[in-house]
């Protein structure tokens, strides 16, 4: 049997080597090799000594280049994780007549493949260049040369897993499907292209290098020919929140800074209380997990950019600038809603974006949000396709709704903004070392 | 989809049209600005420089107190506005951009906002060789253009009221060539000040919501609801026409709503700045829902609401235009052109009395369409600085 362990990038081993980095035995990609069934084994000794070689390679000073974050965790990386500044996300549909075993068997192999490429390795024993000559690379070599650049790889399970839209339950798991994994309900102005929303599974893949996020989700993607297919995938460029409070507050495509008032790592009871499933909430399997929401936010930016700096700043609640509230401060000032000006209007609107997706609007409820920008070309009209491709992750589906069914209705940003593509994934925890994402539901 | 914001502004104080009326000139065409801060502090309102030569000055006002404050500039009597900054918070700064002519000013801040103002202080713009004059003929002008706005918005409604009668009589009675010969031309007048009905917020949901902008269980109402039942021909398998009850119930609302509509236009007044950014709107609509199709989804008579925009935005631009040609006539050039340039596209497409419909447009005809919308908006986006400022 083949094994199927990362091995290490060329640059990092020696020259001319041939042997995988790791030594225990990998798992089986049949959509490559033809081959099928494997035992579960982890890298995790192979990987760790890439990280510290990678580590140990980059100069001081070159964090989000030398970042390497664990595939393997309670939690999956790529939530609380400082927001990297790229992203390709991927959205599959299971391939007709895949079985439960099969589908398991996909999953193991993408395990085993994402572990390797966080750790900074080609995927498959003999990795880009190394092998056989007359076999096409196992690893497709776009990311050799490259740091891991904080990669990290996050799964998850879309509802049409559990359930087609016919009914069928493809794969024994309809009793475990969590009771609010239900396709999220149409908002006020959706204007939603089933091509570029839902899917069984996805993969967002986050690095610091776009080519390192592509590499990923291009070898995963070939990993599941023949059991999964591509349904949609987008590609982000910068990072529209901060996950943590080392992190500058980044601006999105309207040249805001948005997400001040996000979830942050270093607070841990707030992560858990909003972002994490814990055990009480059930389901069994997803604790440790989290919910995904996707939202594919096209932005009107040419109105945008004819639009008056007064009604600009109206329409966020804060300044242009600096980010400061309305109602003044610096950044990180809590708003004051009330604090009123002309006519004894408030300086921050009914409609303001800040108010109305503010937790003090929402009863409490937090999201945990990790959006990027994109720019895919341009639309027939001669307008740049561009807009925010919002990502959040919570504890329920339904923080995500409220918070949006106020923002649809009232916000003075829908004016500027259309909801174009939309799904919602259920995101197990993390793998441990020889097992994989997603065995407890499948435990 | 409702202009929430701009639809109130336009509608409040218009605190940008008074520059004009009280002494400053637009556009010079001095390619620089002095520069000067201002501190308003709960006692005072120190300002970096006393005076500054004529042209545009740029006053960048940092609120230092704790209460909310205002910055003013005001004109030799000490009492009439030039311009101001209001509504700035603790700790935040905003600039203030001025045109100023020769002569004796005054600043003054007023932390929280009421009383008197504190550290009122004399500032001088000094003459230069590029100074520009006062025409006092502009304030004439403009109270003509504010009062004729006016006067065609009650206008369009009155004919809007009339239409919609007509309307709601054919489809209640189940004439339905007659209703759909009638759909596009009545909602004409609506298009055409559609940011002033707009502003109005219940009432537009009600008078002209899009099914895709409905909640979910939400009732729908208004134009579009029976713009579906009348061109069912893309609607989702198994949509069911309506009843005779509920075109009825749906007529009365949509005549109720807009009586009520008529009686909030009355009386309506507006400033310089509003009609300019009225202007825009008005364009925008344009650019985000009409060029795409998404207005009329089942009628596509987008064109029909297109043009009614163009006409609105026109009229605007129209009444403001004298007082263009005295500030900046190269502007005005620009903006002639390409308003002519969008009505000949739009000419193009005429069919008897209309249009033809959005979806025997060709790609090639959109796209240009689009692209004429974009270099119209840019030179409108201008029509404010220029006139007000």
């Amino acid at each position: 049997m083949t094994g199927w362990t990362g091995s290490k990038r060329a640059e990092s081993s020696e020259a001319g080597s041939t042997k995988p980095a790791g030594t225990a035995r990998g798992l089986s990609r049949r959509g490559l090799l033809g081959l099928a069934g494997a035992s579960v084994a982890g890298i995790g000794l192979g990987a760790a000594g890439d990280r510290v070689a990678l580590a140990a390679s980059a100069s001081p000073g070159e964090a989000s280049a030398s970042a390497v974050y664990p595939f393997y965790g309670s939690h999956q990386a790529g939530i609380v994780t400082p927001a990297q500044d790229r992203l390709h996300f991927a959205a599959f549909d299971v391939s007709a007549g895949v079985t439960r075993a099969e589908l398991i068997e996909l999953l193991q192999d993408w395990t085993v493949a994402a572990a390797a490429m966080c750790a900074g390795a080609d995927i498959g024993e003999y990795g880009a260049v190394s092998g056989p000559y007359d076999a096409p690379p196992e690893d497709t070599g776009e990311a050799q040369g490259l740091p891991t650049a904080g990669l990290t790889i996050t799964f998850g399970f879309g509802p049409t897993l559990f359930e087609t839209a016919d009914g069928v339950d493809r794969f024994g798991i309809i009793a475990r499907r969590p009771a609010n994994l239900t396709p999220l309900p149409h908002f006020p102005g959706d204007d939603l292209d089933a091509g570029r929303s839902d899917g069984d599974l996805c993969i967002q893949a986050c690095s610091n290098d776009p080519q390192v996020a592509v590499h990923a989700i291009r070898n995963l993607s070939r990993i599941a020919f023949g059991r999964a297919a591509l349904r949609w995938s987008q590609l982000g460029f910068g990072r529209t929140s901060s996950t943590s409070t080392a992190q500058a507050t980044p601006r999105n495509l309207f040249g805001f800074k948005d997400g001040t008032a996000n979830i942050k790592a270093e607070e841990p009871a707030v992560v858990t209380d909003q972002v994490w499933v814990s055990a009480d909430v059930g389901p069994a399997w997803l604790t440790g997990g989290s919910y995904l929401v996707a939202r594919r936010i096209r932005m009107t930016i040419e109105t945008w950019d004819r639009t008056i700096l007064r009604e600009q700043e109206a329409v966020f609640g804060r300044t242009k600038g600096a980010g400061a509230p309305l109602s003044g401060g610096t950044e990180f000032s809590e708003p004051d809603f009330t604090l009123a000006g002309r006519e004894n209007e408030p300086l921050i609107g009914a409609a303001a974006h800040v108010r109305l997706a503010h937790p003090t609007q929402n009863h409490g409820m937090k999201l945990l949000r990790r959006g990027y920008n994109f720019v895919d070309g341009n639309d027939d009209l001669g307008r740049l396709e561009a807009g925010l491709f919002f990502i959040s992750f919570q504890r329920s589906p339904a923080q995500f709704t409220a918070v949006q069914l106020n923002l649809a209705k009232h916000d003075a940003l829908n004016e500027y903004i259309r909801h174009v593509g939309s799904a919602l994934f259920a995101v197990p925890a993390g793998a441990s070392p020889g097992s994989y994402v997603g065995a407890a539901l499948f435990a | 989809m409702p202009r929430v914001l701009r639809s109130a502004s336009l509608l409040g104080l218009g605190v940008l049209g008074i520059g004009l009326l009280s002494g400053c000139v637009a556009n010079s065409p001095a390619a620089t600005h002095t520069a000067l801060t201002v501190d308003s502090s709960a006692t005072d309102c120190a300002v970096s420089a006393n005076e500054a030569p004529t042209g545009s000055i740029r006053f960048s006002v940092t609120n230092s107190g704790d209460q909310v404050t205002e910055f003013y500039l005001l004109a030799a009597d000490g009492l009439r506005i030039v311009g101001e900054a209001e509504n700035i918070g603790p700790g935040l700064t905003r600039d203030l951009v001025v045109e100023l002519a020769e002569g004796s000013y005054f600043t003054a801040c007023k932390p929280g906002m009421t009383g008197d103002g504190v550290g009122k202080a004399e500032f001088t713009a000094t003459k230069t060789d590029a100074a520009a004059t006062v025409d006092v003929d502009l304030v004439t002008q403009i109270d003509t253009s504010n009062t004729n706005y006016a006067s065609y918005v009650s206008d369009q409604i009155d004919q809007l009221v009339t239409g919609t009668d007509a309307f709601a009589a054919a489809y209640s009675a189940g004439d339905d060539d007659t209703a759909r010969s009638l759909y596009a031309s009545t909602r004409v007048h609506w298009e055409r000040v559609e940011t002033i009905a707009e502003s109005f917020g219940d009432l537009d949901p009600k008078l002209d919501l899009r099914e895709a902008d409905l909640e979910e269980g939400q009732n729908w109402t208004g134009w579009h609801a029976i713009e579906k039942d009348l061109w069912p021909q893309d609607a989702e398998a198994g949509f069911v026409a309506y009843t005779a009850e509920k075109r009825a119930a749906l007529t009365e609302q949509l005549v109720a709503d807009t009586a009520t509509l008529h009686e909030k236009v009355q009386g309506l007044t507006f400033t310089l700045s509003q009609q300019t950014n009225g202007a825009i709107g008005l364009l925008d609509e344009v650019a985000t829902g009409k060029v795409t199709g998404e207005e009329e989804a089942w009628s596509h008579t987008d064109l029909w609401d297109f043009q009614a925009n163009v006409d609105g935005a026109k009229v605007l631009y129209d009444g403001v235009r004298p007082i263009l040609l005295k500030t900046d006539a190269d502007l005005a050039a620009a903006l002639d052109t390409e308003f002519g340039s969008l009505q000949t596209l739009l000419d193009a497409q005429r069919v008897d009395e209309g249009f033809r419909l959005y979806t025997d447009l060709t790609p090639a005809e959109i796209r240009a369409l689009a692209d004429q919308v974009n270099a119209l908006g840019e030179p409108l986006n201008q029509l404010t600085v220029a006139l007000v400022l």
